[in-house]
């Protein structure tokens, strides 16, 4: 055999798998969404237009997807990005039991989100014979207890927050321990000499010097959290429409399959109005760190 | 003597800094490792303790071991466990076929089209993945593959990324070492699997570890392309068991569940806890 053919030999399967379930299915979430009436069982739909995106535009429980997932990224991607920076810091500061803190904290990377989820779930959850620990400890410290699983809307975003923010540390922490780490010692000890305040020396060399790996960092914090799903399932079940915490990917989830599943086309366009935000997101962020990070 | 005095200030307020650093991480610490351990006790606490307990106690002094014969008794916890370590393996094991095929042909070998290919190949990198869940559901539903391996299995054996990170590293292999192996008559498969595969052993592995967690974590697609309980992976049985598991919120059970599910990726990542979190650092995203 040829040496050409030899190449495109062993590019077939990944050429292939990537085919049939990477680029004919981005061409195909297009098609379903502007597909109206589509029905699954009998393939058949009825007029092409935007009705699906009004559908979905117009649907309360995508209304409510919406207005959590936002929430969420606003909250958790400023304060996870924050307290990574402050603990790396701390990691950077410290020798004796760096590795094994680097190491401890690592460890909600590699678990299972759902496992764990449940057992966030049990803490911050009240039942019949305890309140939990988490409204046993606002006891303790006179504050009244909440159903944080059950109960009240800003609880169950409260628990949403720190789940999230608990499973997404580890990765921003290890990015930043490292991105710390590459800092030249040249700049500190001419710092040093200069008589530069410690506190002016992290905000003018420090910050500048990883700026580009805290705006990859706030880049991929707000995609990650965007699609943020599994999460929410580990700690309010399956239902998430029930329980009022679905997130947009959640809805097109639900969309497609589940109790009220079965519209591919409901699906798809919220799928690409997800994308949307998303890149346009995207888009902002890279124009903000165009103007302020230095490379 | 006034220099003494500043030193001194200056080492205090050192002190002072290291203790205020030391408590804060460890108080992350704390935070990051109390979950594990409060799943760990409450699935040792017996079903009669832990609800007789209105203010969960912190230790137990009458560990049992009974909640993890119920999670393997009571729900089909070892079915899961099977399942999932099938899948994992399969799917990892495919996956390194096809793209250390995909990574070879891009790196070693010439043909006309190659850098547009790749090109597109990188393309396909931004392409969310929610985006095209939509048509691979109703791909295999189409092919009538719902609640079958191949189902869970086929979409998820291709790698964009790893099929980069393995090229760049079977690039830095030096040409030379490919001429001679020519001149000894040595066949490009067999040069690919002798020489190319062992020298990035250490990529391959970073792969193979970063794929196993990926896989074992997976939650989404097998929830979408499976509703038979005869192919739920660990992350739908800990939902199952959840939602319609030992009756009455039996958490000590659940617990022992969560523990076992857990377990087998914390051990993986003691072993591999620099290869792994090199690797992440390269390349993983997540959150």
């Amino acid at each position: 055999m040829n040496k050409n053919g030899k190449a495109w030999l062993y590019l077939l399967p990944a050429i292939a798998f990537l085919g049939v379930f990477m680029v004919y299915p981005l061409v195909d979430v297009f098609v379903y969404s502007f597909e109206e009436g589509y029905n699954s069982a009998s393939q058949t739909f009825w007029g092409i237009g935007l009705y699906n995106y009004a559908y979905v535009l117009h649907d309360p429980y995508f209304l409510q997807a919406v207005k959590n997932t936002f929430l969420l990224v606003i909250i958790t991607v400023p304060l996870s990005t924050g307290l990574a920076l402050l603990i790396s810091v701390g990691l950077n500061a410290i020798k004796p039991l760096r590795e094994l803190y680097q190491t401890v904290f690592f460890l909600p990377y590699v678990t299972n989100t759902l496992a764990v989820g449940l057992v966030f779930m049990i803490l911050f959850k009240k039942t019949a014979y305890s309140d939990g620990l988490i409204n046993l400890l606002i006891h303790f410290f006179g504050g009244r207890s909440v159903d944080f699983i059950d109960g009240p809307y800003w609880a169950k975003m409260l628990v949403m927050c720190i789940y999230t923010v608990w499973v997404v540390m580890p990765f921003k922490i290890l990015i930043l321990t490292s991105a710390l780490a590459s800092v030249r010692q040249d700049y500190y000890n001419a710092a040093k000499i200069d008589g530069t305040s410690r506190w002016r020396t992290f905000t003018r060399i420090t910050l500048p010097m990883i700026s580009p790996m805290i705006f990859y960092l706030v880049i991929t914090g707000f995609i990650g959290a965007f699609k943020a799903y599994s999460d929410e399932v580990a700690i309010f079940g399956t239902d998430l429409n029930a329980a009022g915490m679905n997130t947009i990917v959640g809805y097109v989830y639900d969309m497609l399959y589940g109790d009220s599943g079965g519209y591919p086309s409901y699906a798809s366009a919220a799928a690409l109005i997800l994308f949307a935000i998303v890149l346009t997101i995207t888009v902002i962020n890279l124009m903000i760190s165009r103007k302020n990070v230095q490379y | 003597m006034n220099y003494d005095k500043i030193e001194q200030a200056a080492a205090r307020r050192d002190r002072v800094r290291r203790a205020v650093t030391y408590t804060l991480l460890t108080l992350w610490a704390l935070i990051v490792l109390f979950p594990f351990y409060w799943m760990l006790l409450s699935s040792v606490k017996s079903y009669s303790a832990y609800n007789g307990e209105y203010v969960p106690r912190f230790f137990t002094l009458s560990p049992t071991l009974q909640n993890y014969v119920d999670a393997f008794t009571t729900v089909n916890l070892a079915r899961y466990f099977t399942n999932t370590l099938l899948f994992t393996a399969a799917t990892t094991a495919i996956m390194m076929v096809v793209i250390i095929f995909a990574a070879y042909a891009f790196a070693r070998l010439d043909f006309p089209g190659k850098n547009l290919v790749f090109a597109l190949f990188l393309s396909l990198m931004m392409i969310p993945g929610e985006l095209v869940v939509i048509t691979n559901f109703v791909t295999i539903t189409n092919w009538g593959m719902r609640n079958t391996f191949w189902g869970l299995i086929l979409p998820s054996v291709t790698s964009v990324f790893y099929i980069y990170l393995l090229k760049e590293n079977f690039e830095q292999i030096p040409e030379e070492l490919y001429k001679a192996a020519k001149v000894d008559g040595t066949s490009d498969l067999k040069y690919l699997f002798k020489v190319m595969l062992p020298i990035s052993q250490p990529t391959v592995v970073t792969i193979v570890i970063l794929k196993v967690i990926e896989c074992w974590n997976s939650y989404v697609w097998p929830r979408l392309i499976t509703d038979d309980e005869a192919y739920f992976l660990v992350s739908n049985g800990i939902q199952e068991i959840r939602e319609n598991g030992f009756g009455r919120e039996n958490i000590p059970a659940m617990m022992a569940a969560v523990v076992v599910i857990s377990v087998p990726l914390i051990v993986l990542f003691l072993i591999f806890h620099k290869k792994i979190m090199a690797g992440v650092s390269r390349g993983g995203t997540k959150g």
